[in-house]
């Protein structure tokens, strides 16, 4: 670099081209000379990750396949800088890993590992001018840094994403809406509820409602210990919304220690229609529903409601 | 953009078929009311199937029409509230109490022989 | 109407600011529309787009019946990796004179067709109000993309 400022100082270089010490043309330098030597970093690269004993959960060909990839990308966001590329770069490459069972740690190793490797080979390239291999470093460590950053972050942010995601999927599973007669729906709740919860169960009761024509609804409380008084609004507003598609609610299972929270809430108890135990709220649905039980001596038979 | 009604034996149905404004609403309620008058119909059903929001003034207008409607002697059946819709309502605190709503127009017309059968309804 | 889209600082997406106009009902429905759409690109999906586009709707009817001009402003949020929608309804109108008292929830008290503003900050997540007796009122919203 030392013959450049002569040939500078001698003419022979266009003095109007960009000073080599301003950063951006040192950026381009040094990706330069990154994308050159792509094929041996990559390699040093792989081996270095093995060697520490990352991606343990993926083979050598896997981990190679990925670094191809993940080091292209490397480069081109240094190239680049921009934000949503670099946000794009670590969802992708969340996206790709964490199905595999890679943990936070190795993540932030292999890249801390990539951002080594090139450094080292920007030392052994410049390590002939001091001020200049600062200033190369000047350029490439904010760079490489904000990387590994947004990739830690990325890929922690991926996780609790689908951790929510299969949070979820466990509370849908977790409460069957009950399709047991023609036009009545049967929602047994059991457990503590949390309002996030709530909303999943009102969300499946009225799709239910309207996939199953449901006329009556049976929500049975019975297994639930006590709720808060969002969850005991929640309550009624399942019901009201319920009965918006046209369908009547029954509750079934109300605790004592849950009809006083609803009462101090100001819920007006007259407006839910509540009966003892699951039993007694079936019999009262089928009365609704102008089913007729018949009892036949032994187990009550049901007489479908006249046409 | 005006809301068909249709006459269906002594009922009238008006089937919504796309977002209303609010002049549309107010239209609707003023043609019901009319044709039920005209009409002399026992029952008027409105079916909200397509609506993918109702907010306090379309809340605050259908139970106008009910209200108008049965000055009339006539009934009224909001039917086919979607699931994310009668959610939303809720949330909000609006209810449409004193009107009558069913799943869908085939429920509606059902309440509404019931009505006219027994003179209550019966679910 | 809805004004020029503008783009947000370091968006990629380009058009995810909308600003709508509140001058009269039909702009009511254009705004709970532009809010749908854009909550539908932002992530959201059945019945999050209802529960928005609803809150939309009343705020832009309380700033048609109180302010008589307002503007809706929809724009992406972000807290701790979760993405969402934000909706500013602004008016320069006489202000609300008893904040607290507005914001009395009492689903069971019925007050759906007063200012709706306890209902919309029950179908909201984050929900924020600032509000001047003569020079006007803001309320944000914020919904999490679950």
């Amino acid at each position: 670099m030392n013959d450049r400022k002569d040939r500078e100082r001698k003419g022979n270089v266009d003095s109007t081209q960009p000073k080599p010490e301003s950063t951006a043309a040192l950026l381009r330098e040094l990706v330069a000379h990154l994308r050159e030597n792509r094929t041996q970093l990559r390699e040093e690269w792989a081996r270095r990750i093995t060697e520490s004993k990352l991606l343990t959960a993926m083979t050598r060909e896997e981990i190679f396949a990925e670094a191809t990839s993940v080091y292209d990308n490397y480069v081109e966001v240094l190239e680049t800088g921009s934000v949503e590329a670099l946000q794009a770069y670590a969802r992708n490459l969340s996206e790709r890993i964490i199905p595999r069972g890679v943990e936070t740690h190795e993540v932030l190793g292999i890249v801390l590992l990539l951002r080594d490797v090139l450094a080292r080979s920007l030392f052994k390239k410049y390590q002939g001018d001091f001020a200049l291999l600062n200033a190369v470093l000047d350029a490439y460590e904010p760079a490489a840094n904000r990387i590994a950053n947004t990739v830690a972050v990325g890929f922690v942010q991926e996780r609790e994403r689908i951790i929510r995601q299969q949070q979820e999927a466990i509370r849908e599973l977790s409460t069957p809406v009950l399709q047991v007669r023609d036009r009545l729906l049967i929602l047994p709740i059991i457990g503590v509820i949390d309002p996030q919860r709530a909303r999943q169960l009102t969300e499946q009761l009225l799709r239910g409602i309207r996939a199953n024509r449901a006329k009556v609804v049976v929500v049975d409380i019975t297994g639930v210990p006590s709720v808060d008084a969002s969850v005991a609004n929640h309550l009624v507003q399942t019901v009201d919304a319920s009965r918006l598609m046209g369908a009547n609610v029954i509750v079934t299972g109300l605790s004592s220690e849950i009809a006083q929270t609803l009462v101090t809430i100001g819920v007006d108890l007259g407006k839910i229609n509540a009966v003892g135990d699951l039993q007694g709220g079936i019999e009262e649905a089928e009365r609704l529903l102008g089913y007729k039980v018949i009892m036949t001596g032994e187990a009550p038979a049901v007489e479908p409601p006249r046409p | 953009m005006r809301v068909p009604i249709l006459k269906q034996r002594d009922y009238l149905i008006a089937s919504i078929q796309s977002a209303l404004s609010d002049e549309d609403l107010l239209q609707l309620r003023d043609d019901l009311v009319q044709q039920v008058g005209r009409y002399r119909s026992r029952g008027a059903i409105v079916d909200v199937t397509v609506l993918d929001v109702m907010d306090s003034f379309a809340v605050r207008t259908l139970r106008a029409i009910a209200h108008m409607i049965r000055l009339r002697g006539a009934e009224t059946v909001i039917v086919g509230i979607q699931p994310e819709v009668a959610f939303a309502m809720v949330q909000l605190g609006l209810t449409l109490e004193d009107v009558a709503t069913a799943l869908d127009l085939e429920e509606g017309l059902a309440y509404l022989d019931q009505v006219k059968k027994a003179g209550a309804p019966h679910v | 109407m809805s004004s020029a889209d503008e783009a947000a600082p370091g968006d990629a997406v380009g058009r995810s600011v909308i600003t709508v106009a509140i001058r009269s009902a039909a702009d009511i429905v254009a705004a709970r529309q532009e809010g749908r759409a854009l909550a539908s690109r932002f992530g959201f999906d059945g019945s999050d787009l209802t529960v928005i586009a609803t809150a939309i709707s009343e705020l832009a009817r309380n700033i048609l019946e109180y302010a008589k001009t307002g503007e809706i402003r929809l724009s992406p949020a972000q807290k701790g990796g979760r993405n969402g929608i934000m909706i500013v309804a602004r008016d320069e109108g006489p202000g609300i004179h008893d904040v607290p008292r507005a914001m009395q929830d009492g689903y069971t008290t019925g007050r759906g067709l007063g200012l709706g503003l306890p209902g919309v900050r029950r179908l909201m997540d984050d929900f924020e109000i600032v509000s001047q007796i003569g020079k006007g009122t803001t309320v944000s919203v914020k919904k999490w993309v679950p």
